[in-house]
């Protein structure tokens, strides 16, 4: 019984290492691929330029991006205990695009740099005061998905009427491309104005790993088990609002990977909701990173942007979790 | 440590759920709180697990009132079953079984040695360790009752209150549980279980609490308690109470006329 109690112990520790060490060979791997060869001395005047100024800015982006949407996606499954729950369902990915949308349409993006990714801020927290304000104090978990999409639908909703009003083509394209989401041609300054952010997000997210464990035996029980419930909501709220909100604010919108990470991960983590979190947080800097490697490699055929391919592989991967979750529940 | 309440009462959406209720509950024994569905046996346990707050009246742990105690304190005093045996994600029988360390454990710990010992005892009383790698929700109903009881047991609370625990237990395990609850009284805790089996009330408990309609109706000792006449004013049935070698059995015979159509 010691023997295999130990070799439970280890193995969660064995995974972590081993996720981390794949995002890191992953972060080396972003570093080092790109249209001006292979390698972390590319030749020329330009090449350090290109190194600091392109391709670190683009690496480190993926590495926090991706883990702040893999660690909030896991956060929110758990918390709503729904397989299917995703970071844009509290309505935080819509509020951002949105306040980038508007930073462009009133012509504030051309003004100054800041404005696209100070408006996505802005607008991910009016979104995450106006989701908390509809879900009020006491509600559970369903009154909070019903908030968020009230407030997603109405951020779609004015963004298609930003779209639909918008006089300048050239704004127009600007704000399509930016919806579709990219890593690409962001600057150092806009990582560290981001960065942050994202960081004490996915900091809170850590925090709530025991909650959601507990939340395994339903409310009463976990309530009984000492937690209290309201700060777990209240932070699960707050860290996606920051670390998706600010993610989102320079990237655009990138769906999906919090709802592929989670759910491919949670067999090797014995189903665990806490310990899902830092293995999610890990496994989607993982896959965003590589995702975007490989679109640096196709990129002299076909120009992508990495909104768009995770879009091209999570909605299947939608459709067949329907699929899989309609088997389990038919009677 | 002794549960009490004094003149509880508490609502569900506006409906008053128990009025006016003072219940104990002694340490070093078993009390079994009986009565029809919707008296308010669920309510009144989980007010004094501290789950919800009454209106009027007061329940204490320990004669501390509920609403002093810390949570995690509480927790580690104080294990709740509830009747309603959902678990949300396919975890093993062994990880259920360890979220009721979670009180005794300090953020960010790992399992200590007490921790491992008190789930492997937990298994083991509920005769469950050789389910211990299996995925709860591939078991069945019966197997997924008994690791809840051990998460609870594992605990290693001073109070137990379980709700409706041998609901849906073979005859074998029902009376198994209830044996350990003996222990567990014996060993000076206090348990309290909402019960529908009227045989294992009376063979197994202490003091029985009968509720109707939100107020309890009597309480007192078995044969205090599980008279014809209450039987028969609350159940609205015609009973038989026996004594079959040394064993009290409380057989339902016949439904009086008028109570249900």
């Amino acid at each position: 019984m010691t023997a295999a109690a130990a070799r439970r112990d280890i193995a969660p520790a064995g995974l972590l290492v081993a996720l981390g060490a794949a995002a890191c060979a992953a972060f080396l791997l972003s570093l080092a691929v790109g249209p001006s060869g292979f390698g972390f001395h590319v030749a020329g005047d330009a090449g350090a330029l290109i190194l600091r100024e392109i391709r670190l800015p683009r690496a480190i982006l993926g590495a926090l991006v991706g883990g702040a949407l893999g660690l909030s996606g896991a956060a929110l499954q758990g918390y709503l205990r729904n397989p299917l729950a995703e970071p844009s369902i509290v309505g935080v990915s819509g509020g951002s695009a949105l306040g980038a949308v508007l930073a462009i349409h009133l012509g504030l993006s051309g003004v100054f740099a800041f404005a696209l990714p100070a408006g996505g801020l802005a607008g991910a927290a009016v979104a995450m005061l106006l989701v908390m304000a509809l879900a009020g104090s006491h509600g559970g978990p369903v009154t909070l998905i019903l908030a968020g999409l009230a407030v997603s639908s109405f951020a779609t909703a004015l963004i298609s009427l930003a779209l639909n009003l918008s006089q300048n083509p050239f704004a127009t394209v600007e704000m399509v491309f930016w919806l579709m989401g990219s890593l690409a041609d962001r600057s150092l300054t806009q990582v560290w104005l981001a960065a942050p952010l994202m960081v004490a997000g996915m900091a809170l997210l850590l925090l709530v790993g025991r909650a959601l464990d507990a939340l395994t035996l339903g409310e009463d029980a976990a309530r009984s088990l000492g937690l209290d419930l309201k700060r777990t909501r209240l932070t699960v709220v707050a860290g996606t609002a920051l670390s998706v909100g600010a993610a989102t604010a320079v990237t655009g919108i990138i769906g999906f990977v919090g709802l592929i990470v989670p759910h491919a991960l949670r067999p090797l983590v014995g189903h665990r909701p806490g310990l899902l979190l830092p293995a999610s947080l890990l496994g989607g800097a993982t896959m965003l990173l590589v995702a975007d490697v490989a679109l640096r490699v196709v990129q002299p055929w076909v120009d992508l942007r990495i909104g768009v391919l995770t879009a091209l592989l999570g909605a299947p991967f939608f459709v067949w979790l329907v699929l899989k979750t309609r088997a389990e529940l038919a009677p | 440590m002794r549960i009490a309440a004094r003149g509880l009462c508490a609502s569900l959406k506006a409906r008053e759920v128990l009025s006016d209720v003072d219940v104990g509950a002694e340490a070093g024994e078993i009390t079994a709180i009986i009565g029809p569905n919707g008296a308010g046996k669920t309510t009144l346990l989980k007010v004094l697990a501290g789950l919800i707050a009454p209106h009027a009246g007061t329940a204490s742990l320990a004669g501390r009132p509920m609403a002093e105690w810390r949570p995690q304190a509480l927790a580690r005093a104080l294990a709740y079953l509830p009747q309603e045996r959902t678990v949300h994600w396919a975890l093993t029988a062994r990880a259920v079984v360890a979220l009721g360390r979670l009180p005794h454990q300090p953020m960010g710990a790992g399992e200590s040695a007490a921790d491992m010992r008190a789930i492997d005892a937990a298994l083991a009383a509920m005769d469950v360790a050789h389910l211990a790698a299996r995925p709860v929700l591939d078991m069945s109903g019966g197997e997924r009752a008994r690791v809840l009881v051990a998460r609870a047991l594992a605990q290693e609370p001073r109070a137990l209150l379980a709700d409706e625990p041998a609901a849906g237990l073979d005859p074998a395990h029902q009376l198994a549980l209830f044996r350990h609850f003996t222990v567990l009284a014996a060993e000076g805790r206090t348990v309290m279980v909402a019960l529908h089996d009227l045989s294992l009330a009376a063979r197994f408990c202490h003091r029985i609490v009968l509720m109707h309609a939100g107020r309890a109706v009597a309480a007192g000792t078995p044969a205090d308690v599980l008279t014809v006449e209450h039987l028969a004013r609350v159940y609205g049935i015609k009973a038989h109470y026996a004594v079959l070698d040394g064993v009290p059995v409380v057989v339902p015979l016949d439904l009086l006329p008028g109570v249900l159509p």
